[in-house]
């Protein structure tokens, strides 16, 4: 069967003042396939993923998302496709000053007024169910753990069904054991919602757990990419040297 | 120096943008009128009890102050117009404003900063959310609302702690104090006093919004948005405060 691409970035470059970040990335992912990001910290792994939701302006580039370059997108259109792709923060962003159950219910009200209010609950108590944390629905963030933070990012990334989730270094921060549940759960949700994914992260057991293919960026540039095996037997000394550890 | 210039130049301009964005956040569909009316009540309903103590306060002490000087001139009947028109007129919207400057703007600064270098706006932002319109729109419209608001009870509530202020010395009651109140106070009294305390909370919020938006660089940047914040909407209260009685000396 043919893959079709879902994101699709050529050229992409962005610059911060004089440091140039990015200066000609290529990258495509296919629908249904989760790639992993590696690199060094600085070398724009998750200016990548900022500027294919629009969070970050292109210099230049095209980033084709749904068929649809995005940077040439105005507010309202780029809005549109926001709706379609999920993004977990690296430190979940969970709106501090609400409960876990108004963080959920927050986007969904946002874009469904019409919505009842028991189908708001139930939609927040599936997205909820989806990570294992029921139980957490009246919690406030400051009462969380960092593994928790990090899945109710997720089920608030999930409730609004998103075909694309941009994951940004998921299991940072994290002991382990959580990471692995993290990495679990990044491929539970592939599954159950058929999702693509680019995940941004440093842990190697992440990136062999999830990952279909891996890239690895150096000096704003795609260094290398492949299958996690090949690039763990890359005749390349500095490309083993992220596998090291494993 | 050229560079300091620049910077200041600069600041102005994005400041400038700023108010101009909101103008047109605020044109546009949709309005946040639930997270107007959550603001309207944390921003105005909560500071009530601080903005009456302070206005009481005001009252009291400046009507004891006053007394012996104007019993000197022998115009101690003049006691009750003269603190309510000081009140009015000056002292509770420049005070009330700068408690709200204390209260309101450092926490909007505050808030706003933290959720910006906490990724809280990128998260909205992500969900196709506006943030300025959801964050922003709501709370410069709640301050300038609610500012003149809590200045109308600020004065309220001075003018009765003149009344007990009178009442240490003298002897008067409540009706007769504020009849000699409202038969002293024109029109003209309230007018440039009150349309002065809807520019007072618009820069209190433009303020406090501005400087939370704009942090950057972690956490240490939010108590200094905060921070910023009072400082910079104290000083441009003093100064729109200048303006509105140059233009009211001008016009009436």
């Amino acid at each position: 069967m043919q893959e079709q691409p879902i994101i699709n970035i050529k050229k992409l470059t962005k610059s911060f003042g004089k440091n140039n970040v990015l200066r000609g990335i290529d990258l495509t992912v296919n629908k249904g396939n989760n790639l992993v990001i590696l690199g060094r910290s600085g070398s724009g792994k998750s200016v990548t993923i900022k500027c294919v939701v629009g969070l970050l302006k292109v210099d230049k580039g095209i980033i084709d998302v749904f068929g649809t370059d995005v940077t040439k997108l105005n507010y309202k259109e780029l809005n549109k496709i926001r709706l379609r792709i999920g993004f977990l923060f690296q430190n979940g962003a969970l709106y501090d000053s609400m409960s876990v159950r108004d963080n959920l219910a927050f986007t969904l009200k946002h874009h469904t007024k019409d919505l009842p209010k028991e189908e708001v609950e139930k939609q927040i108590i599936e997205a909820l169910e989806n990570v294992g944390l029921e139980e957490a629905i009246d919690k406030m963030p400051s009462q969380l753990s960092g593994g928790m933070i990090k899945r109710i990012g997720l089920a608030r990334t999930l409730i609004i069904k998103p075909e694309i989730i941009l994951y940004d270094e998921p299991t940072a921060g994290l002991d382990t054991i959580t990471g692995k549940e993290i990495s679990e759960l990044i491929l539970s949700v592939q599954e159950k919602y058929k999702t693509t994914s680019i995940v941004i992260t440093h842990d190697i057991i992440c990136a062999k757990m999830t990952a279909n293919r891996i890239i690895i960026i150096k000096d704003g540039l795609i260094h290398v990419q492949g299958s996690f095996e090949e690039l763990k037997n890359s005749s390349d000394e500095w490309v083993r040297s992220f596998f090291e550890y494993e | 120096m050229v560079a300091f210039i620049k910077e200041q130049f600069t600041q102005a301009g994005k400041f400038s943008f700023f108010i101009a964005r909101f103008f047109r956040e605020l044109v546009t569909p949709v309005f946040q009128f639930n997270e107007f009316v959550r603001q309207c009540y944390t921003i105005g309903y909560k500071s009530i009890p601080l903005v009456s103590i302070t206005g009481f306060i005001m009252g009291l002490v400046l009507t004891i102050q006053s007394r012996p000087t104007m019993t000197k001139f022998g115009a101690e009947s003049w006691l009750p117009s003269m603190v309510s028109l000081s009140l009015i007129r000056e002292i509770a919207p420049v005070i009330t404003a700068l408690i709200c400057a204390g209260k309101i703007a450092s926490a909007i600064g505050a808030e706003i900063g933290s959720m910006k270098v906490t990724s809280q706006l990128d998260a909205m932002e992500v969900s196709a959310i506006n943030p300025f319109k959801y964050l922003v729109v709501t709370r410069i419209l709640a301050t300038s609302l609610m500012v003149p608001l809590l200045v109308i009870i600020a004065d309220l509530v001075g003018i009765y702690g003149g009344y007990i202020g009178y009442n240490v010395h003298s002897s008067i009651s409540l009706m007769r104090y504020f009849s000699d109140v409202v038969e002293h106070l024109d029109f003209i009294d309230l007018l440039p006093a009150t349309i002065k305390t809807f520019f007072f909370g618009f820069f209190i919020g433009v303020i406090g919004c501005y400087k939370g938006f704009n942090a950057s660089g972690g956490t240490a940047s939010v108590g200094q948005a905060a921070n910023s914040a009072v400082v910079t909407a104290s000083l441009s209260i003093f100064i729109l405060d200048m303006l509105a009685v140059q233009i009211t000396d001008l016009f009436f």
